[in-house]
């Protein structure tokens, strides 16, 4: 049903607005699509400004492009039709690039990648590869992509993987000491454990690399109507500029102590 | 629903490729904490029923713990709680019987249907006809003699339709073992759900296996019902 209501929502927009979108418009201003409710991508301030990693990536967009950046708040199940009846020129809100998704609409190039790490105890010498896991016991949450990985790569070689209904529960029986590590999304290890009081004594262990058979997906991306490729383009040399003068690194480096590119 | 049976019948069933899951993992819960539970329950009734303070107090403190607190917070206390205590994680025996999931699952199932079956075996002792332990006694039995021909095997009998109930909630709680990690059959049936987002035919396939397994129980206990209680017919 939400599909289909995508679907009537895009060709109504495109009927609506077929006639403005003909002339070709300078962007004076870009206007994004965020769902402020994902820190630490994107969150409100108490006094409702809008901030996080991807704010401060969409600002530097915007003055690499000398426009103005306007944010519009907008949940995250209703945003591709938002978009597509041009509520917004783009979407800024930590979305993974999928199949289903890019029939849709289109996406800038990659902006960042949560990669999937192995956390540890400190000093245990393990690295997220089974051939340095094999016989030790890896937790992981149950229905994430985490798990799929795991049990696609891992269990087969020997490594014992066990599932949790809940990341917390992970936590629980790494501090107990019934797991060796446990593989979950890096940004969620960091914020969620490592950077807590609990976990001073454990470490990132390594970042997955692995992934032949694509389990862990694709990167994230600003979503943009497919009917405006110059924004595209101009966003996508917005994102390339900014790695290169280093100022993505400095955004980075204010939220992560890793690399997300 | 097509899909969901042909990639997670065998997963259903009775194993993921690696360890037992589903069907087979629930059923071995069920039989394993049911046994040991029984088998709990024998030595506990009798002593429910003592004279002595001495003998009947523990037991009655016992069940009424098992029966007064959620089962889930049972588990939980097993599975987290007893493993975080150093004289546990300090003893190797202990330490390899905690550190498995499926042993603290064992452990509070066993122990929780133990409590509810030392109740019911216990009433039904309590409600054996005096006249059949007076006669006995005339016989002159002794009292090991007197549990073992008269006063047992007459009150498992009359527990029986009690029993089977407990049996059955044994059966649905079972459901709780995912939470000490254990793949049983409503865990494969989260997975996939997970992967097609599909609630009615996934947690209805769950339902519809778990009426099977609940209607075959159901059939037995009628079976021995009507083999063990055949004197009580009018």
């Amino acid at each position: 049903m939400k599909k289909f209501l995508g679907l009537g929502a895009a060709a109504l927009a495109v009927l609506v607005s077929a006639a403005p979108a003909a002339h070709a418009k300078t962007f004076t201003e870009i206007k994004f699509g965020v769902d402020p409710t994902y820190p630490p991508f994107e969150s409100t301030t108490p006094s409702g400004d809008f901030t996080g990693f991807d704010i401060d990536l969409g600002r530097a967009i915007c003055s690499t492009l000398h426009v103005k950046c306007v944010f519009v708040q907008q949940g995250f199940d209703g945003i591709i039709p938002a978009l597509e009846a041009r509520k917004f020129d783009a979407i800024l809100s930590s979305m993974t690039v999928t199949p289903q998704r890019a029939q849709q609409i289109d996406f800038s190039s990659e902006m960042y990648n949560e990669p999937t790490s192995l956390i540890a105890k400190k000093g245990s010498g393990l690295v997220p590869t089974a051939a340095s896991l094999k016989g030790k016991t890896v937790g992981v949450e149950s229905g994430t992509i985490q798990e799929s990985y795991a049990n696609a790569y891992w269990k087969p070689a020997g490594v014992n993987v066990v599932s949790y209904p809940g990341q917390d529960q992970v936590y629980a029986d790494l501090l107990s000491g019934r797991l060796d590590a446990s593989l979950q999304d890096s940004v969620e290890a960091d914020y969620g454990f490592l950077k807590t009081p609990k976990g001073t004594d454990y470490q990132l262990a390594g970042n997955v690399t692995y992934d032949p058979k694509d389990v862990l997906g694709s990167y994230i991306a600003i979503g943009i109507r497919k009917d405006e490729p110059a924004l595209k383009a101009k966003i996508d040399y917005a994102i390339a500029k900014i790695i290169k003068n280093g100022t993505y690194k400095k955004i980075e480096a204010k939220y992560f102590n890793f690399s997300v590119y | 629903m097509i899909y969901i049976i042909q990639n997670y019948w065998q997963a259903l069933l009775y194993s993921d490729g690696y360890q037992m899951t589903g069907v087979a993992m629930t059923l071995w819960l069920l039989t394993i904490s049911c046994a040991i539970g029984f088998c709990l329950a024998l030595p506990l009734s009798i002593a429910r029923n003592a004279k002595n303070p001495v003998i009947w107090f523990p037991v009655w403190l016992y069940t009424f713990i098992f029966r007064g607190t959620p089962l889930l917070v049972q588990l939980l206390i097993v599975y987290t709680g007893l493993y975080s205590l150093d004289f546990v994680r300090n003893s190797p025996a202990l330490n390899e019987f905690f550190r498995q999931g499926i042993n603290c699952t064992i452990v509070a199932f066993a122990l929780n249907t133990g409590a509810y079956t030392t109740e019911i075996f216990a009433g039904s002792i309590r409600e054996t006809n005096f006249g059949e332990v007076d006669a006995a006694r005339s016989f002159g039995m002794s009292q090991f003699t007197l549990y073992r021909r008269i006063i047992l095997p007459s009150a498992l009998r009359r527990a029986l339709p009690v029993y089977s109930n407990e049996v059955i909630l044994m059966l649905h709680s079972t459901t709780l073992a995912f939470t000490a990690t254990v793949p049983d059959l409503l865990k494969v049936t989260k997975d996939a759900y997970s992967a097609t987002y599909d609630p009615f035919d996934a947690f209805g396939l769950a339902a519809l296996l778990y009426l099977c397994i609940s209607f075959t129980l159901i059939f037995a206990f009628r079976k021995a019902e009507q083999h063990f209680l055949a004197f009580l017919k009018p």
